[in-house]
């Protein structure tokens, strides 16, 4: 009697646990969807449906015109096509330059290795804002060391061009690459020692040991920084806005969409545009330029969530 | 070793390594020295000179402090826009540290659809960086529909000021229980910039070997008490981490970087804008080795 009277006490409690859990879980969920769901409930809408008091989420009338619009005010497949060309470059060529560097750190420790890595942190601790001044001129002409001007007699303007981003990424210094260095010394550091030392008794050099041995084992931690540098060059409008003033890349494209939305849509002439309008179709843009990340992400999120529980983040 | 030998010298096994390890830097060195160290340099000079652009290119003339005296006196936003976007970080770090705290140990427990939840909660992850989360801000879209509607926008004021009410009444104290319904009414901003510490904690919650659960399980702890004595002390390290990732991650979203930028690019006044960046890095400096001084020491780690 009594035992069941304690077990029915100890359901109840689950229970409310698990109810107060889906509570809240649903409830943050649904905070983090609203904007996704607005967008999208806004962009199908037709413009008389913008007015309308009965209409809130799902439209009268449906139309496709605000993507139509999108889509030539943004000139969005070519931007699309170079957005993702530039992500793709920048972030394989970030993952190679900081997997050797992560290895290199954790691994292959040579006099002052930490001193260095302390560089490394130094590069995730300075703002981004506090070096951009003198790389922008230092791009604006680029000399590497006075070599360019010696063979072609002056110094060459790489902004309004990838090369910035190619020569940052190259050489493990692009966006937040310090992060990604990190990453991925630590989970060398995570992988045991006697597995190199087995491949080194077997005959194997340190680069045949890397590739064949050490890489393999980090699937984890490339996947990680490869979504995170892919999504966050996406998505960045720091670099782009300041490098590429006149290329057609998401970013660029998505700050200067309210500027472009007025001069085109009412015939050139701002003042009389309908802010509400111009706003619907701000809208539209930001979920079409979000688009092609989302549908990659229901891709890999599996491999995402399970991968991070396995990277060295956690030390 | 067979290298080392073709090329007559005879290296040891950690010479090699070195070497190699020197070898693997080396692409980062190079990034460091000329996209980072220099520039960092020619920076603080720049912050420390006036800078005019002539026939010949730029000449840069010593003018000593005179850029950080003028950001700090006579600039009439700069104080101002500091002082907020320190405010402002400060304010968010420890909500969104205990928020994603809380829910990486929410998401670690097993429920029906745990899987589709985490997905939903990393997704912040991607949607909000750079010029999304900036042009969200702006959508009037989303202003005329709360006001349409009548609903969300309004249910949400009416209930953190219920909730307000409610815990003046109970007696607490003015500060905390603005500071707590403010946190509820930015609760999406908060939730959008805590994806990736989520996904941090729950890494280190998970290398949290059961058996210390067990064990307290069998000496009679409630869960309440596991999450005090034991995922609390061990995840400790990582709430050093996330407080400084928080901070760091901040620096890229903020009104300063902006106006930085602005003085930098459209005013084209190289000498201030450095200045402005400079200050600014050296108040983050401070911030960040306050936090992790008082921090650390309350730290537990395994050694």
């Amino acid at each position: 009697m009594i035992q069941s009277k304690l077990l029915s006490f100890e359901n109840w409690k689950k229970w409310l646990w698990s109810f107060v859990r889906y509570t809240l879980i649903l409830g943050l969920a649904f905070v983090i969807l609203y904007p996704i769901l607005q967008k999208i409930s806004t962009a199908i809408k037709d413009k008389s449906d913008l007015y309308s008091p009965i209409v809130v989420w799902i439209p009268q009338n449906y139309s496709l015109n605000n993507f139509k619009q999108v889509i030539s005010i943004m000139d969005y497949w070519e931007t699309l096509l170079n957005t993702f060309s530039l992500s793709a470059v920048t972030t394989i060529l970030t993952a190679v330059s900081c997997a050797l560097a992560g290895y290199g750190f954790a691994r292959l420790k040579f006099k002052g290795s930490n001193l260095l890595f302390a560089g490394v942190l130094l590069t995730i601790l300075v703002p981004p804002t506090t070096i951009l001044i003198p790389i922008y001129l230092n791009l604006k002409d680029f000399t590497l060391m006075g070599l360019i001007p010696l063979l072609t007699g002056k110094p060459v303007n790489l902004l309004n061009s990838y090369w910035p981003f190619i020569l940052t990424s190259m050489t493990a210094n692009s966006l937040k690459a310090g992060l990604y260095i990190f990453i991925f010394r630590q989970f060398f550091r995570g992988i045991p020692k006697e597995v190199e030392e087995a491949a080194y008794i077997d005959g194997a050099s340190i680069g045949k040991t890397f590739m064949r041995i050490m890489l393999p084992n980090a699937v984890p931690a490339i996947i990680t920084v490869t979504l995170f540098s892919f999504v966050w060059q996406w998505n960045d409008s720091f670099y782009t806005t300041t490098y590429l003033t006149s290329s057609k890349v998401m970013a660029t494209q998505l700050s200067s969409l309210p500027y472009n939305l007025a001069i085109q849509l009412d015939g050139g002439d701002a003042s009389k545009a309908d802010p509400f309008y111009l706003s619907m179709v701000q809208d539209t843009g930001i979920l079409m330029a979000i688009l092609p990340l989302i549908i990659i992400y229901l891709f890999v999120q599996r491999y995402f969530v399970e991968s991070i529980e396995r990277t060295g983040i956690v030390g | 070793m067979r290298k080392g030998l073709k090329l007559g010298i005879t290296r040891t096994y950690a010479q090699q390594k070195a070497f190699w390890g020197f070898l693997y830097v080396l692409p980062w060195l190079l990034g460091f020295i000329f996209f980072f160290l220099i520039p960092l340099i020619s920076s603080l000079r720049y912050s420390l000179s006036t800078i005019t652009a002539n026939a010949q290119g730029m000449t840069i003339e010593f003018i000593g402090l005179k850029n950080y005296i003028e950001a700090l006196t006579v600039n009439t936003s700069f104080n101002r826009t500091l002082t907020e976007s320190i405010v402002n970080m400060v304010v968010n770090v420890p909500l969104i540290v205990i928020f994603s705290l809380f829910l990486a140990v929410l998401l670690n427990q097993k429920f029906f659809g745990r899987s589709v939840a985490r997905a939903i909660f990393f997704l912040p992850v991607i949607l909000a960086s750079g010029v999304i989360l900036s042009l969200e801000s702006t959508s009037l879209i989303q202003a005329v529909n709360d006001q349409n509607a009548g609903g969300s926008g309004a249910i949400n004021a009416f209930s953190s000021f219920e909730l307000q009410r409610l815990m003046l009444e109970a007696g607490f104290s003015e500060s905390i229980v603005l500071y707590l319904t403010g946190a509820v009414d930015r609760i999406y901003e908060i939730v959008s910039l805590s994806g990736v510490q989520i996904l941090i904690f729950l890494a280190g919650i998970q290398t949290i070997s059961p058996q210390l659960y067990e064990a307290s399980k069998m000496e009679g702890a409630t869960g309440y008490e596991a999450f005090w004595k034991i995922t609390f002390p061990m995840v400790s390290p990582l709430i050093l981490v996330n407080v400084v990732y928080t901070i760091i991650d901040s620096f890229s979203r903020n009104a300063l970087t902006d106006l930085i930028r602005e003085t930098g690019f459209t005013k084209f006044n190289f000498g201030l804008s450095s200045a402005m960046a400079w200050i600014y890095f050296l108040c983050i400096a401070v911030i960040l080795a306050i936090s992790t001084f008082l921090i650390s020491r309350k730290v537990f780690y395994h050694e």
